[in-house]
């Protein structure tokens, strides 16, 4: 059985040869697993896009998305994470043809875009609390960081899981288990590239209108 | 739990404890003493036991690190019971404190003291002991029922448990490090935020369901990838046994569900730590957005609770009625269709918070709709026994009880649907009723009818069976004692959570609800005189590997199963799979291969471990302890990930030497 395929263990290697085995009839479950991750993931999401929707106009006296958000620093930050998913489909690219320096540096390029968008959030969020907008003004802001906050904090975890990444690669190769966990690892990327679409639809655009 | 002078001790803070000071300590609590006294002598007694007897080995090497789905369903239901004893405690305590202090008596427990007992009643019943015993069952079950040697993600499974168990130690610690919440096990605000709960007692309930909710939330997912990649070869998805369906099902539903109440526990964190105003009166706080986010996901939680009980009277339904369950195909779309109708009846828990007509008729009507897949289920288990040749051993007592004592507490939940009718009875007895009445007669019934159905598999030998109907009538007749009274009480106006009442003329309903708790009591204790009984009889009460003639794969393996399972692959065609090979006169093959297995691991237990100390930390503000611990789980998961040889190959020599001691037993 390869229920061991699991992106916590390795490869099946048994005494007759790797995923030779008789017993070996399933595939592995770790894509659907991390599927069914990622879909609870979205439904924490869905919880506070809809606390965002009751809460967004509670602005208790204190300012609005007109007078906190820009939109060409916002823009910016959205082009940094979808080009960050272009780059990671390159490294994808690069490790389907087993090209270990090519698929970790479009990696490392991929980590910088990402790092880039944490840095634009994280000045974006010490700006608001620096002038008196942070999380504990209005009802609309609790939402505000909650939401975009908990997409910040996926993309750093997805940030460190992505330099344990390119140690496994460089330290093993690109063996199957490292090559599912590279998928894995992708899967997760795009999945928060999704979210920040409708963070930046929902959150940002449709209230500068 | 403290007493009120910690409740007015001034909250101070040090870099190095927080704010955990000796104030805390409830040393001069009487009860708290005694009982601490008790689990301390109780384990110092233990501990000697296990060293004398060199048990600590085996312990860490064949329990608690392994991944084994077998042994991780049973120390699920050892958590399950152990925190029986604690939640039934506090039922007790309530019950004799109702019955009481009627008409200007105070009765024993000061208003302080009764809130976190009712608090815990609730958080621990609910979450660690129905929980813990559902998960359990599917855990030790289903896997077998579809032919897979373990899950689809052993180490996960040994994490997930864990995570449980920290969150029951936390709410343990609340006990004698400071106090437990006193709102409810629902920590409703703006009752629970900061401005009228500042002691750690809502942050234990936070961070205790926070960490259990990960590990409930994983092994949902865990179980469900199990079913839809583990099945054995052949087996269609309508050639699952019905407990398999209900598992389904129930963890479709965990993953949908918990993550919504992860999110909505954040959200009252963020309220108690960092003054977020999600759910505070001022500054543009909604109170009203957490009861509808906790119901989102409190509804679903009782049906996560209640259909993985339905597969367990499914199976012993067929079993011992000997004929195939009627209506298969209907009991599996009865099973979808409440999981999704679930998800649309939250608001039935609050007609009162004045929506509109609209709305309530809305809500009103799709509960009502449940009663209809429900009643389809009730009739399939009527119409399997319909001229079968029904055996009443012991679990099959339970079913007939849950039957009768279910269709009870459907029918007031029906009542209870109708909008009008719920402004009257809303947040009254008749409602405490009315919900104990299908959790005690569906998921309590259900646990010990499971418990006593697979023994025999878990162990090679079945409980005794004079203590088992002892057990069912104690529980049986002491549920209506216990209940019957508060049905008539909540007609009456009597609210829930009253520490004390003027109306004398209620005392003799609390009375008769007390005699039923002490019968019930005397159940529990019926049920764990079964286990130390049966466990000294073992010898004389040792079974086959087969002992009801059941008809799923679960009774193909050994009793007690190898921890492989199936000494090969098994090929499936059609229903009730073990039923058919022992009509075709099903023999294993001799000719065995090695068999692929994880390794155990203790990586979960330590990742729990820091889990453990990390809420603590956060509870009692010491920072320094939360950023140790949180750096140290992040880094033990990672140095986990390093390595690489996670499993091992049983060879086939050893294989054949398990497989002919299990032809002797």
């Amino acid at each position: 059985m390869t229920m061991l395929d699991t992106p916590l263990t390795g490869r099946v290697e048994g005494p007759n040869g790797p995923d030779h085995h008789p017993d070996h009839h399933h595939a592995s479950p770790t894509p659907i697993g991390f599927w069914i991750y990622l879909m609870s993931d979205c439904i924490i999401f869905a919880s506070l896009f809809a606390a965002y929707a009751v809460l967004g106009n509670n602005f208790a006296g204190g300012p609005g998305p007109k007078d906190l958000f820009e939109p060409g620093f916002v823009l910016a930050e959205t082009a940094l994470l979808l080009i960050s998913s272009v780059t990671f489909g390159v490294a994808m690219l690069k490790a389907d043809k087993h090209d270990m320096d090519a698929t970790t540096l479009w990696l490392v390029i991929t980590g910088l875009f990402g790092a880039g968008f944490i840095g634009m959030e994280l000045y974006e969020f010490n700006h608001l609390i620096h002038i008196g907008a942070g999380p504990d003004r209005s009802g609309f802001l609790s939402a505000f960081f909650l939401l975009v906050g908990t997409h910040g904090l996926h993309v750093t975890f997805g940030l460190v899981w992505l330099c344990v990444m390119i140690a496994q690669i460089r330290m093993k190769g690109m063996i199957p288990a490292n090559m599912q966990r590279l998928a894995t690892l992708s899967m997760f990327w795009h999945f928060l590239d999704l979210v920040w679409i409708g963070v930046f639809s929902f959150v940002y655009l449709v209230r500068l209108i | 739990m403290a007493t009120e002078a910690h409740v007015q001790a001034p909250e101070t803070w040090s870099p190095l404890f927080g704010r955990l000071t000796l104030d805390w300590i409830p040393y001069h609590e009487p009860i708290l003493v005694g009982t601490f006294s008790a689990i301390v002598l109780g384990g110092i007694a233990a501990l000697i036991l296990m060293t004398y007897f060199k048990l600590w080995g085996p312990l860490w090497r064949d329990w608690l690190t392994s991944v084994d789905h077998k042994k991780i369903g049973i120390m699920y239901m050892v958590l399950g019971f152990v925190m029986f004893i604690r939640g039934f405690a506090d039922a007790l305590m309530m019950r004799a404190q109702q019955a009481m202090a009627a008409g200007g008596a105070e009765g024993y427990l000061p208003p302080h003291h009764y809130d976190q007992v009712f608090t815990a009643h609730g958080v621990i019943m609910i979450f660690f002991v129905a929980m813990a015993f559902i998960t359990g069952i599917m855990n030790f079950v289903m896997p077998t029922q579809i032919g897979a040697r373990d899950v689809a993600f052993p180490f996960l499974n040994n994490f997930s448990f864990w995570m449980t168990v920290a969150g029951a130690l936390l709410v343990n610690i609340s006990l004698f490090i400071g106090e437990f919440a006193r709102v409810g096990w629902l920590a409703f605000p703006p009752l629970s935020g900061s401005a009228f709960s500042h002691g750690p007692g809502v942050d234990y309930y936070l961070w205790a369901l926070q960490i259990a909710g990960v590990g409930t939330t994983l092994s949902g997912v865990n179980l469900l990838a199990t079913i839809f990649k583990m099945r054995a070869k052949g087996m269609k998805l309508f050639d699952m046994p019905v407990f398999t369906w209900t598992t389904l099902c129930t963890n479709v539903l965990i993953v949908a569900a918990f993550p919504v109440l992860t999110a909505t526990l954040t959200m009252l964190t963020l309220d108690r730590y960092l003054d977020f105003h999600f759910f505070t009166n001022d500054l543009g706080g909604n109170a009203m957005m957490y009861v509808n986010l906790i119901w989102i996901w409190g509804h679903p939680e009782v049906y996560i609770l209640i259909l993985p009980i339905f597969g367990v009277f499914s199976e012993i339904v067929q079993t011992f009625s000997g004929k195939p369950l009627f209506g298969y195909k209907t009991m599996v779309w009865a099973t979808a269709c409440i999981m999704v109708l679930s998800f649309i009846v939250w608001l039935h828990h609050f007609f009162t918070m004045g929506s509109g007509a609209n709305v309530n008729t809305f809500f009103g009507i799709t509960t009502m709709i449940i009663a209809v897949p429900t009643g389809v289920k009730v009739f399939n288990w009527l119409f399997t026994m319909y001229k079968g040749r029904v055996q009443f051993e012991v679990p099959m007592l339970w079913t007939t009880g849950f039957i009768v004592t279910f269709a009870i507490g459907g029918m007031t939940g029906v009542l209870l649907a109708v909008p009008p009718v719920d402004f009257q009875l809303h947040n009254t007895l008749f409602l405490i009723a009315h919900f104990h009445n299908v959790i005690i007669g569906g998921v309590v019934f259900g646990v010990y009818a499971a418990v006593t159905f697979w023994w025999p598999k878990a162990f090679g030998f079945k409980l005794d069976d004079k203590w088992g109907r002892r057990t069912f009538w104690f529980w049986c007749v002491g549920f209506y004692f216990a209940f019957m009274p508060l049905y008539a009480l909540g007609l009456m106006g009597v609210t829930r959570r009253l520490q004390s009442y003027m109306d004398q003329a209620w005392q003799i309903y609390f009375i008769i609800a007390a005699f039923g708790a002490v019968l019930i009591a005397c159940g529990i204790a019926c049920g764990f005189i079964n286990f130390a009984v049966s466990i000294l009889r073992r010898k004389e009460l040792a079974v086959g590997n087969d002992p009801w003639n059941a008809r799923t794969l679960d009774w193909a393996t050994q009793s007690p199963p190898a921890n492989y399972n199936f000494p090969q692959d098994v090929v499936v065609s059609g229903r009730d799979a073990f039923w058919k090979m022992k009509q075709d006169g099903f023999k294993w093959s001799t000719n065995y291969s090695d068999i692929h297995m994880p390794n155990n691991t203790a990586t979960g237990i330590i990742v729990a471990a820091m889990a453990l100390v990390f809420g603590f930390a956060m509870i009692w503000y010491i920072w320094w302890l939360a950023a140790i611990t949180f750096i140290g789980m992040i880094a033990t998961v990672i140095a986990h990930t390093f390595n690489y040889n996670q499993d091992h190959w049983i060879p086939a020599a050893k294989v054949a030497e398990t497989e002919a001691k299990g032809e002797v037993a």
